[in-house]
């Protein structure tokens, strides 16, 4: 490999390490693991450095390589040996949940609009803690598609499982977010109900 | 024949599909359509654009010093 291509390497690596950290953090949710998983992920990306066609493409095509490494390394039992990537609860159907809908509930007081509102009042540690919590499977189908950006079918690919179950599974990942979110929301005291007892029902119905 | 402009019960069904691109096209512009027009349906394709941001952010965290040492000596040693 050339100069130019060590140089156009190593800025791109160090242009993306925050993101490559972050994503890495969030499939492996240890910052040990985390730190492997990139070291790993840079090593190998340089090895195939010249099967990159565009280089326009690279962070696309890196994070490519750190979920492939992250997902080969989950198989093999190695660095994650505690991560389930097959959804233990596959087949069972939660029922539909909007957060969206919840914060508009009419019994709820609001002096602002209450979407506005809420999702400003999220903080980054209340998604990372929400996101961590879901059960492993689902957690890598959003990493992947929400966080990595990857299509449906590159999240499939990935994954080595039919388009169907990304999409369930981020369906469900989604609801089980949005549900955390919401009993973080309450808890946080976000929202404030006039009918709590009714709310801590329903939430005592449907715990995460 | 004109077609019969998308219902709001559609588009709630389909707004996941279109926020992840993954609808076709004439769907989408139906959507995109609907959104001009429906502040409902406009609210709610909103806060469900900004969540999937705020779930997207979390993929970035400050990478420790530590860690853009070792990737430097990594590069360095290839």
């Amino acid at each position: 490999m050339d100069n130019a291509a060590r140089e156009f390497f190593a800025a791109e690596v160090e242009r993306l390490a925050d993101r490559l950290y972050g994503t890495a953090l969030r499939l492996t949710r240890n910052a040990n693991d985390a730190e492997e998983l990139v070291a790993e992920t840079v090593a190998k990306a340089w090895a195939k450095l010249a099967e990159l066609r565009d280089r326009q493409c690279f962070e696309a095509w890196i994070q490519r390589i750190l979920a492939n490494t992250f997902l080969s390394d989950c198989r093999h039992r190695r660095a994650c040996p505690e991560v389930a990537l097959e959804a233990e609860v596959e087949g069972e159907d939660d029922e539909p949940f909007s957060l969206f809908e919840k914060l508009h509930q009419p019994f709820l007081l609001w002096w602002t609009d209450p979407a506005e509102s809420a999702i400003a009042k999220l903080l980054r540690e209340d998604i990372e803690r929400a996101l961590d919590a879901l059960p492993d499977a689902f957690r890598v189908a959003v990493v992947l598609v929400d966080v990595q950006g990857h299509s449906y079918a590159e999240a499939a690919e990935l994954l080595g499982v039919p388009i169907g179950t990304v999409r369930s599974r981020l369906a469900r990942a989604r609801t089980a977010l949005q549900r955390a979110l919401w009993q973080h929301a309450r808890d946080a005291g976000f929202v404030d109900s006039h009918d709590k007892r009714k709310d801590d029902r329903d939430q005592a119905a449907h715990p995460l | 024949m004109t077609k019969p402009p998308i219902r709001c019960e559609d588009v709630l069904k389909h707004l996941v599909a279109y926020l992840d691109r993954e609808i076709d096209a004439e769907v989408a512009a139906d959507i995109e359509r609907h959104l001009e027009e429906c502040r409902g349906c406009f609210s709610r394709a909103e806060f469900e654009r900004k969540l999937k941001e705020q779930v997207r952010s979390t993929g970035a965290a400050v990478a420790p010093a530590r860690l853009r040492a070792r990737i430097r000596e990594l590069v360095e040693k290839f």
